[in-house]
């Protein structure tokens, strides 16, 4: 885990001594460890909580010395509960694609973290070089969006931020979200597409949601219960793994350029300091703002949907297993499909 | 355009002696000098008998055995050329209905226990040849091996203490017992009463 992060997050002090500027690879540092942090908590706190259909089989999922308890479908004894979901974490933040635990028995919220993490970009330490350059179309963002707030051009790093690369930025932030939404849609309404589902319910949309979401942004972590080995997954998944490559590498290559050839000014009194705690915040807040708005209508029909169901399994099972202790928990209603 | 093929050419083979040959032999030969237990697959021998690895998972089925993970490979449980999990969703009545089954033959052969299931007993492992299992699911089935083994609790408390493994520098992964190991300790540990089937063992 440690080989995953160590190239992708070394490049974050590599820029600010190119820059001559280490304070501003600290901040782009920073916003990548705050994110990465809180993703973590979430996917392990999740996987600990267990499920309600283990729980209502009567099982003991409490961590003690002497067993990791929680979701243990799909992990491994030695890893248990916090080294999987960290891998599940770290694999999914890198553009890695190994793992250590199958992702498709993940809980909810805990597969729905790692879908998340893929569909931002994979900006956080992300791939070697990628990661990097991802978050930096972010922090373009950023400083575009104080400059609106504040009424004046946006500057990143001495460089005026203008037409051009706001054009750019907007692409390739439109570029990913449209090959993992698009993908989806279309694999859901075609029976080809609907074939490789393995789960019943809002899983299964979640299964081609992570394949497409996984393909776009150069991972290899699968939801793996989808059978994808179908000339139609193979043929889409391929566009998306193209395009999801160079269409995004062109544009900041042209942002590169652009800047390159523009003059490099002084800072003044209207300019944002891009190396503090509010920068980052912002970056923060570029990343989540347009991370969430892209994919939230997406998430919500996928994990949202698992999640509250089985919040509904429980309660009604509790009710349920009053009257017959056999009882299983009841399908999930297919609401997403 | 000599002057590029020439070069292009010499790295080629440069490259495909060093990655190809040198790179290997340096890798196997260290594996062999430092490390041959684990070059050779980390074997674990009963007498000259080799029994398997202690890294790949073995089915356990009879009472007089401790059991390791459920497996999900296919055809059948822990079968080595096809590692794979179930990929079963957390909310998948198919998950349910398994877990139930699982928890049937546990209970079936050791009606008197009690204990809270252990989650890792009844649910299966990410590789399908998951070699170890927690503590807790050690302890769960002492009753029923020392019933099936005519062995005193006791003896079977301290056999899985000694074959606890810690967390890799009190730190990383999870406290587990290794099945395999286990299992072999247990026979040596029978080995002076009658000896029960070996059916696990035998695969």
């Amino acid at each position: 885990m440690l080989a995953i992060f160590l190239i992708p997050a070394a490049l974050c002090y590599t820029f600010g001594l190119m820059l001559g500027d280490r304070r501003q690879g600290w901040a782009i540092f920073a916003a990548m460890g705050i994110l990465f942090v809180l993703m973590a908590s979430v996917v392990i706190s999740a996987e600990q909580a267990g499920t309600p259909l283990l729980a209502s089989a009567g099982l003991d999922q409490t961590a003690s010395p002497l067993q990791a308890g929680g979701n243990m479908e799909g992990k491994e004894t030695r890893f248990g509960i916090v080294n999987s979901a960290l891998f599940a974490t770290v694999t999914t933040a890198a553009s890695c694609g190994a793992v250590n635990a199958m992702h498709d028995s993940l809980t909810p919220i805990g597969g729905l973290v790692p879908m998340w993490l893929m569909q931002l970009g994979e900006v956080v330490f992300g791939g070697v070089g990628s990661g990097l350059y991802g978050m930096l179309v972010y922090a373009i963002i950023a400083v575009f969006v104080a400059g609106l707030m504040i009424g004046r051009t946006p500057e990143y790093l001495g460089k005026k931020i203008e037409i051009l690369e706001m054009k750019m930025s907007a692409l390739i932030l439109l570029v990913t979200p449209m090959l993992v939404l698009l993908g989806t849609a279309v694999a859901v309404l075609l029976s080809a597409g609907v074939a490789g589902i393995a789960n019943p319910g809002a899983h299964g949309y979640s299964e081609i949601l992570y394949a497409f979401s996984s393909a776009a942004n150069n991972n290899g972590s699968a939801f793996a219960g989808l059978s994808a080995n179908t000339p139609f997954y193979n043929t889409m998944l391929a566009v998306a793994m193209w395009l999801g490559r160079f269409a995004i590498i062109i544009p900041v290559l042209a942002i590169a350029g652009s800047l390159a050839a523009k003059k490099r000014i002084a800072a003044h009194a209207g300019t944002l300091p891009t190396h503090g705690p509010l920068f980052v915040t912002l970056l923060i807040g570029a990343v989540v703002l347009v991370g969430a708005l892209t994919f939230v209508p997406a998430l919500a029909l996928g994990p949202v949907v698992e999640h509250i169901t089985a919040q509904q399994v429980d309660t009604e099972h509790v009710t349920a297993q009053q009257v017959d202790t056999r009882q299983v928990a009841a399908p999930a209603p297919s609401t997403a499909q | 355009m000599k002057a590029l093929i020439r070069p292009a050419l010499i790295v080629f083979a440069a490259l495909t002696l060093f990655t190809g040959t040198f790179y290997p032999a340096v890798v196997y030969g260290i594996g062999q000098a430092l490390f041959s237990q684990q070059a050779a697959g980390s074997l674990l021998k009963s007498g000259d008998h080799t029994i398997g690895s202690s890294l790949i998972g073995q089915h356990f089925s009879s009472p007089g055995y401790f059991w390791g993970r459920p497996s999900a490979t296919s055809p059948m449980p822990y079968n080595a050329a096809a590692s794979s999990g179930s990929n079963l969703g957390p909310l998948n009545p198919a998950l349910a209905e398994a877990i139930a089954s699982r928890k049937a033959a546990l209970l079936a052969l050791d009606p008197g226990n009690t204990l809270p299931i252990p989650v890792d007993l009844v649910t299966a492992s990410a590789s399908g040849l998951d070699p170890e299992i927690s503590p807790a699911a050690a302890l769960y089935q002492v009753d029923r091996v020392a019933q099936a083994r005519g062995l005193k609790e006791t003896q079977l408390l301290a056999l899985i203490q000694s074959h606890t493994q810690g967390r890799q520098w009190g730190l990383l992964g999870e406290p587990r017992v290794n099945v395999l190991a286990l299992n072999l300790a247990l026979d040596q540990l029978a080995a002076q009463p009658a000896m029960p089937s070996r059916d696990g063992i035998e695969q």
